[in-house]
């Protein structure tokens, strides 16, 4: 388990702060004890410090995961946030998008939300901000990116696509083999 | 006949007083005729080297080297100029040799690729045939350079240069550079082969230097500003050359290390999402533009709505003018 250089931390932060904001401080700053980023084989796992001691036992090319990963740096250096972040992310979301019952399915199959399966969404989305995505019961489904702002999304169609898919729970089946 | 025996008696009065050359031992001598080395592995005689020592080992050191000349007599024997001579055997003990064994002398820069690549060397012929000036012409040398001299009384100036350019010169010029290069990569060649450090010199020309030598050169320039290249953009998936910090300014060599402690680490983390979320935001036109819609549309629907709201429309009260409450002129605080 690596440490994140300082570059890659702030490709992570800068990728997180899209969802959450300023919310990631309470990610690392946590009152039940100390949290840390590690990376291993280019993927990013969010582990307690305690797990992290009794991990470091075992030779790193051993290790398939630790705590929760959190998604992968890409061969060009990006940052991708995988399904397993969402536990972490939901609480903390900054723009939230409710999916009518109807609409659901089509979204859990990998697909864009339009603008009719919208159910409720929070005001002050920004275009191209990070959302997460619920049904109405509040379950959290997945993330996307908004197509639209909260503004825009009033006058849109009802065929336009208001959140780009990105990831939903719906991987834990499709691609279980690609998770880790 | 009586000088005769007087001889004889003479000499067998002087081979009384010399010893025989037949020496009895315990054991044999270890002798390396080639070497003329005897070596002796029998023990003292206790008895004798205590009570005689400088005797003993004066007939011992004479015994042995009886039995070492002995060896020497064995050898074939030849008669060169009334000179006789024993033929040694090639010695049996190899000797070490006093100097380090030298070693082969390092191959140049060329020679490793050439060894590498499996290139060998062709040998050119000395002399080639000119069929312009029907004669043969050495491959260098005064007459190669007369020869060139007479066929090359004319140049063409190439097109798109200069026509005011002396080619001659040119040619020369290149021709010095040239040689001047050779020198330079002989003298490197030897630096290499004593491991001398040679100063770097930058680039000394850019049409030929290599894309490590030109990335080297950029990020020294980059890093060569007031402060330190701190404010020199980077283009995309650019990246700086290695090893070359000693003569980057601002470079450390120290690799810097990872912070010790968990706390340390959550500290780091912290400075680094501060700075993120303290980035200026960037302008976003589209966002303004709906914001602006959205305030106007609903100020237009207010006014629709509702024309005479006086408490949103109506002017800010000025001092002075409104009527005072009667009955109380003073009291309380002074409201400024």
């Amino acid at each position: 388990m690596k440490r994140l250089s300082e570059e890659r931390t702030k490709v992570l932060f800068e990728k997180l702060s899209k969802y959450i904001g300023p919310n990631i401080k309470l990610l690392i700053d946590r009152p039940d004890g100390l949290y840390c980023f590690r990376e291993q084989k280019d993927r990013v796992y969010y582990v307690s410090e305690n797990i992290l001691k009794l991990a470091n036992t075992i030779q790193s090319e051993n290790i398939v995961s630790v705590g929760t990963c959190f998604g992968k740096f890409t061969k060009s250096g990006k940052f991708r946030l995988h399904i397993t972040a969402l536990n972490y992310l939901s609480p903390y979301a900054q723009c939230k998008i409710w999916l009518k019952p109807s609409a659901e399915q089509q979204f859990l199959y990998g697909n864009h939300v339009s603008k009719a399966g919208l159910g409720r969404i929070s005001e002050n989305c920004d275009k191209y901000q990070g959302v997460l995505v619920f049904s109405m019961s509040d379950l959290p489904l997945g993330f996307g990116v908004a197509a639209r702002s909260t503004a825009e999304c009033k006058l849109a169609d009802p065929v336009t696509s208001v959140c780009f898919h990105q990831a939903d729970i719906g991987e834990y089946i499709r691609s279980e083999e690609d998770l880790l | 006949m009586v000088v005769f025996s007087k001889i004889l008696e003479k000499e067998a009065e002087g081979a009384e007083n010399f010893q025989p050359i037949s020496v009895e031992k315990h054991l044999e001598l270890d002798v390396d005729v080639g070497n003329l080395l005897a070596v002796d592995n029998n023990q003292f005689d206790g008895k004798l080297l205590k009570s005689n020592k400088e005797d003993y080992f004066l007939k011992l050191a004479r015994d042995n080297t009886q039995i070492l000349i002995n060896h020497i007599w064995s050898c074939p024997i030849k008669k060169i100029d009334e000179v006789i001579m024993a033929e040694l055997p090639p010695p049996r003990i190899v000797l070490p040799r006093m100097k380090r064994v030298p070693k082969p002398r390092a191959l140049t820069k060329w020679e490793k690729f050439a060894k590498e690549k499996g290139i060998q060397k062709k040998k050119k012929a000395k002399l080639s045939w000119d069929a312009q000036l029907q004669k043969w012409i050495p491959m260098y040398g005064f007459k190669k350079v007369k020869a060139e001299k007479t066929k090359n009384w004319v140049l063409e100036v190439p097109q798109n240069s200069d026509p005011y350019e002396d080619q001659f010169k040119k040619n020369t010029a290149a021709k010095s550079e040239n040689v001047a290069k050779n020198e330079l990569q002989r003298l490197r060649n030897i630096a290499k082969a004593r491991k001398i450090k040679v100063p770097r010199v930058g680039l000394t020309n850019p049409d030929v230097s290599s894309a490590k030598d030109l990335k080297a050169a950029v990020t020294v320039a980059k890093a060569s500003t007031a402060s330190l290249g701190k404010f020199q953009d980077k283009l995309p998936k650019e990246k700086d050359a290695k090893g070359i910090s000693a003569i980057t300014p601002g470079a450390s060599r120290k690799r810097k290390l990872p912070p010790a402690s968990g706390e340390d680490e959550k500290k780091e983390a912290l400075t680094i999402v501060n700075d993120i979320l303290n980035k200026r935001p960037k302008l976003d036109i589209d966002r303004v533009l709906t914001q602006r819609s959205q305030s106007t549309s609903s100020n237009q629907k207010v006014k629709s709505s509702e024309p005479t709201n006086k408490s949103k429309m109506a002017k800010k009260p000025k001092s002075g003018k409104g009527q005072k409450k009667g009955g109380k002129k003073s009291g309380g605080r002074k409201r400024r």
